[in-house]
């Protein structure tokens, strides 16, 4: 069951990247998005700097899925903001998250032909623990000149630490996540929260290419057949039949 | 460089996920050894990323920024500790009370800010918007609070209603959350199977 799932999503991410390469997707509009690219555009504009926070995400664990989501934004985030004065700061609480942000960065520069401008300090682990991770990332926020803060992977409780600081510095906030305890302050805290699945389209809202909107395709196809998967076992169990 | 990373991260990634769903003996051996390797890797990783902090603060310090002095007591604790736990191991009772006197205390007390902080932002919550999703968001989150707390008398009347009704509604929409997340990280994953995102230098 697990592994027809599986190959049939990716047959289906296959064939809908071949298909949006040639008929590019038209995208719902999603506040907190539309307003990350206008941030982008102002911190490059007015010398400002973007904060892009991945989380604790361990990627020998479930929560890497956001950590990874977060890593395909910020290749996009970094090749647009490379040629900015401030370049992005990107903070992270897993030291292996920390390595491929680094590298993911440097990929960024690369690409808008500026990798001389990258500094590996711009990819920063700022703890280990949660707390020691927020303790750590609330002073970048203060005092790099920090316009927009970007929070996306997996976070717990200590979220709420983060977006205070980031209310008291009046920037704004961008922030999703895939624990449920993180998505209800970032609900609570933010303008515009960005719930569930929202965080894994990031990557498709800043253009980082066909693949991603493809992806969003195969989740709405696989979220009906869940729906229909539902509904017909709840149907047979009112029925009586064996499931 | 760029073709051998990107192909030797693939074929780690299907060897593994092949040896979930196949109980073939070789193939099992080889996804313990990769997943062996990577945890050697990830742990020489913990080391990269505390040199990266201790560079990124001394650097503070070389530059005088603003909260330098922060830096030189994190420098400190750090080479204390570190050194420390090297020379008497991790179990010796002075390194224990390092993070029982210390660390631990000191993320009660984050903890302790963190439930301020949670009911200012649930009051400010309405000056950021006022909808409906708003209303019942901060309307559930009281009657949940009320319906668990202790009181003097014991349990509020009622309050089964809530946790059970209630519970209903939020345990289908936690569970709606989580279908949406897992199918979000299940994509994300085949893209770095099939090697379109590549976070490890070669995109």
């Amino acid at each position: 069951m697990a592994l027809g799932l599986l190959a049939l999503a990716a047959v289906l991410l296959v064939a809908l990247t071949l298909w949006r390469r040639r008929s590019p997707a038209t995208l719902r509009h999603i506040d907190a998005y539309e307003r990350l690219n206008r941030s982008v555009g102002l911190a490059v504009e007015n010398g400002t700097r973007l904060h892009i926070s991945l989380g604790r995400g361990n990627l020998f664990t479930a929560r890497g899925g956001s950590a990874l989501a977060g890593l395909a934004m910020l290749r996009r985030l970094s090749e647009r903001t490379s040629v900015s004065d401030r370049p992005p700061i990107v903070t992270s609480g897993d030291a292996p998250l920390t390595i491929l942000s680094q590298d993911t960065l440097q990929s960024g520069y690369r690409a808008a032909g500026a990798e001389d401008q990258y500094r590996f300090s711009t990819g920063r682990l700022t703890g280990l623990s949660p707390f020691s991770y927020a303790a750590g990332t609330m002073p970048i926020m203060h005092d790099e000149n920090v316009s927009t803060n970007v929070f996306i992977g997996d976070f717990g409780a200590e979220a709420g630490l983060l977006t205070e600081e980031s209310d008291r510095g009046n920037s704004n906030v961008i922030a999703a996540s895939d624990n449920l305890s993180a998505q209800a302050i970032f609900y609570a805290s933010s303008q515009d929260p960005l719930i569930g699945e929202e965080l894994f389209a990031a990557g498709a809202y800043v253009g980082a290419g066909a693949s991603h909107e493809a992806s969003l395709n195969v989740q709405d196809i696989l979220r009906w057949l869940i729906i229909l998967a539902i509904l017909i076992g709840a149907g047979l169990t009112i029925l009586g039949a064996p499931i | 460089m760029r073709v051998i990373t990107a192909a030797f991260a693939i074929a780690a990634g299907v060897i593994v996920l092949l040896g979930y769903f196949f109980q073939v003996e070789q193939l099992e051996l080889l996804r313990l050894r990769l997943i062996d390797w990577a945890i050697i890797i990830a742990a020489m990783a913990v080391l990269v990323g505390i040199y990266n902090l201790a560079a990124v603060q001394l650097e503070k310090i070389r530059a005088g920024q603003k909260g330098s002095i922060y830096g030189v007591v994190m420098l400190l604790s750090l080479g204390i500790t570190f050194a420390f736990g090297l020379l008497l191991g991790p179990n010796n009772p002075f390194v224990n009370l390092a993070v029982n006197a210390v660390i631990v205390p000191v993320e009660a007390s984050l903890m302790a800010i963190l439930a301020v902080t949670l009911i200012y932002a649930s009051i400010r919550l309405f000056r950021r918007r006022v909808d409906v999703m708003t209303v019942l968001f901060l309307l559930s989150a009281v009657l949940f609070l009320l319906a668990i707390m202790p009181t003097p008398f014991g349990a509020l009347p009622g309050n089964w209603i809530i946790t059970q009704f209630g519970g209903m509604l939020s345990r289908g929409g936690a569970r709606g959350l989580l279908l949406g997340i897992s199918l979000g990280t299940l994509l994300t994953g085949l893209r770095i199977l099939f090697g379109i995102d590549r976070p490890y230098g070669g995109n």
